[in-house]
């Protein structure tokens, strides 16, 4: 940057000195609650003491990678965590989509906005609530095993059993956010041309064709752009849900590497060692999301960036 | 349009319907559940098996017990301190940055930009965020859970291309009568996009009412905790004991059962009575942030 340049900006900041100082809370607040936490990751590669500070403490090199490489957690929690995350890209993604879809097909208007409506409702709802009514609900003696038990089988102890936590967690996140999700969706399939459709009509495709043929590829760029941002999120899970949900009894399927942060860093003051364990699944994220973008650049697809 | 509609597409259209009506009853029956158990005898709920369609009974005790109960008051307050003034914080530093990044010639912009987007998609994640609170001396305090989350990028996104769209001829002629930018901001561009910031507000507002782990995270003090963390002692972890304030023990173990909906529709409501209004404004705001993104 010469000179030059300096002197453009001054004369730039001059000019829109108001503008600047509208930025400056902001820049202010990336910088410190974003950029000063990135700063503070430098304690994954030193044994932090809160005595010293993030400067002083001492450098520990890989120390803290190592140690969680080669704890027994690690294949667990990196394993639960891909796990739930797939089965929430086979079953929670496309949901969304196949929602968008049949409420298109709605012939009533208004029997399209009711059923809108209330699909967007929990999405409101806190997940303590949420997750509240789940234990209410799969309780022992609670209103899905009354049922099961009218039909002769033996009462399930669901939020006990290790087996049953990827299912009720990605059922009831498509409970909650299925009709939030279909919202992107539908719009994309209002921008879809009506020509298009008249054009397929003329060849004799009915409605399934159409769906198939016309509003499916119609919105795959916006399916794209979402499936790229799910990747992005591939490593995240929703660690808060988990958090509600779990117990140690199914820690074996429910424990995600976000959660064991939780638990070593806030709960047992482990800094360096749990700062290592999210640094290293930021990285992962951070990695999938480039790669994803990079495929669907490839394959010709919308892109991120 | 006059095309005739075959069998096989009536079938489609009558099957499609049913399992959309089927789709709607699913989702909202659970909330129905609990509204109907919050009114209901609980000795009634207690021995009660398989799904609720009415009220059995009727009673309001469920719900004096919560109004009633100090623990619940005080987390309610704390919950309104943590909606309003974080989401005033929110809207008013979103409101002036998307001003800002909305602006055609501004050197800034696009490293800033750059900048506030990159922490989408990486973040110094939950442990060197505490240590942070922890040395700003934020830690227990109540600023705690207003100000690390000031900005969302998302939200500021959203509010920027809403801002793009107000006409440039207008600000112009502003400028040219002599206005600065506070007041094209305050006088033209925010007048001209309160639908968006209704979203704002709604998008705002239900993140902190439903916000409770970073206050497990950040406070000790049970005088500064919101509601949802009292809540989850009720439903999650079955500590009623914040319940038991003046019920003889006997009673307690049954009404305990209808306490726990009602607190649930107490905290609830509020959102859920809003949102119909806010509807399609919000379905707007998504489909803004949705085009740019």
């Amino acid at each position: 940057m010469s000179d030059r340049w300096f002197v453009r900006l001054a004369r730039d900041i001059r000019i829109n000195r108001h503008v600047y100082i509208m930025l400056l809370p902001i820049v202010i607040y990336y910088v410190v609650f974003h950029y000063g936490p990135m700063y503070g990751l430098q304690i994954a590669f030193k044994d932090y003491s809160p005595a010293r500070g993030f400067l002083g403490s001492s450098w520990a090199g890989f120390k803290h990678f190592e140690e969680f490489f080669g704890s027994m957690f690690f294949l667990r929690i990196l394993g639960n965590t891909l796990l739930l995350s797939l089965y929430s890209l086979l079953f929670f993604f496309p949901a969304g989509i196949i929602l968008a879809l049949l409420l298109n097909e709605l012939r009533s208007e208004r029997l399209r906005r009711a059923v809108q409506t209330i699909s967007y409702m929990p999405h409101f709802v806190s997940l303590v609530v949420i997750v509240g009514i789940l234990f209410d609900f799969l309780a022992r003696d609670g209103l899905i095993n009354q049922l099961i038990a009218s039909l002769g089988i033996e009462p399930i102890p669901f939020m006990r059993a290790a087996e049953w936590f990827r299912t009720i967690y990605v059922g009831s996140d498509i409970w909650q956010n299925v009709g939030w999700s279909s919202i992107i969706y539908l719009a994309a399939i209002s921008n879809v041309n009506p020509s298009l459709y008249e054009a397929a009509r003329m060849d004799g495709a009915g409605r399934l064709k159409q769906i198939w043929y016309v509003t499916l590829p119609g919105i795959m760029p916006t399916v794209t752009i979402m499936l790229i941002l799910f990747i992005g999120k591939f490593m995240t899970v929703g660690f808060e849900k988990i958090i509600l949900m779990y117990n140690p009894v199914i820690y074996e399927t429910a424990d995600v590497i976000q959660t064991y942060v939780y638990r070593k860093g806030i709960l047992e003051a482990n800094f360096s060692y749990s700062a290592a364990v999210g640094l290293f699944n930021a990285a992962i994220s951070f990695l999938l999301l480039v790669l994803a973008n990079t495929v669907a650049k490839r394959l010709g697809e919308t892109k991120l960036w | 349009m006059l095309i005739r509609r075959s069998l096989g597409e009536r079938i489609f259209d009558v099957a499609n319907a049913a399992g959309m009506l089927l789709f709607s009853f699913v989702t909202i029956y659970p909330l129905l559940y609990v509204v109907f158990a919050s009114f209901s005898d609980p000795s009634r709920i207690i021995q009660n098996r398989g799904a609720l369609f009415y009220p059995l009974g009727f009673t309001l005790d469920a719900y004096e017990m919560v109004f009633k109960n100090p623990n619940i008051l005080g987390a309610f307050a704390n919950t309104l301190f943590y909606v309003i003034v974080g989401t005033l914080l929110n809207i008013l530093l979103t409101a002036l940055g998307a001003y800002a990044l909305s602006r055609r010639k501004l050197m800034l912009k696009n490293p800033i930009m750059f900048l506030i987007v990159f922490t989408m998609f990486f973040e110094g994640g939950l442990i060197p965020l505490y240590l942070l609170v922890q040395n700003l001396s934020l830690l227990d305090t109540r600023w705690s859970l207003i100000i690390p989350t000031a900005v969302s990028a998302f939200n500021l996104i959203i509010m920027r291309t809403a801002f793009q769209g107000v006409p440039y001829d207008l600000e112009e002629s502003a400028k040219i009568d002599g206005a600065n930018d506070w007041s094209v901001l305050f006088r033209i561009v925010l007048p001209l996009s309160m639908p968006v910031i209704a979203v704002m507000i709604l998008f705002y507002g239900v993140s902190h009412w439903n916000s409770w782990f970073l206050a497990t995270v950040f406070l000790q003090t049970r005088e500064l905790y919101p509601l949802q963390l009292i809540l989850r002692e009720i439903l999650i972890s079955n500590d009623t004991s914040s319940m038991s304030v003046g019920i003889a023990s006997g009673d307690q173990m049954q009404i305990g059962e209808t306490i726990k909906y009602a607190t649930i529709i107490v905290s609830t409501a509020p959102i859920l009575f809003l949102y119909p209004f806010l509807q399609r404004y919000f379905v707007k705001g998504v489909m803004i942030g949705a085009v740019k993104e």
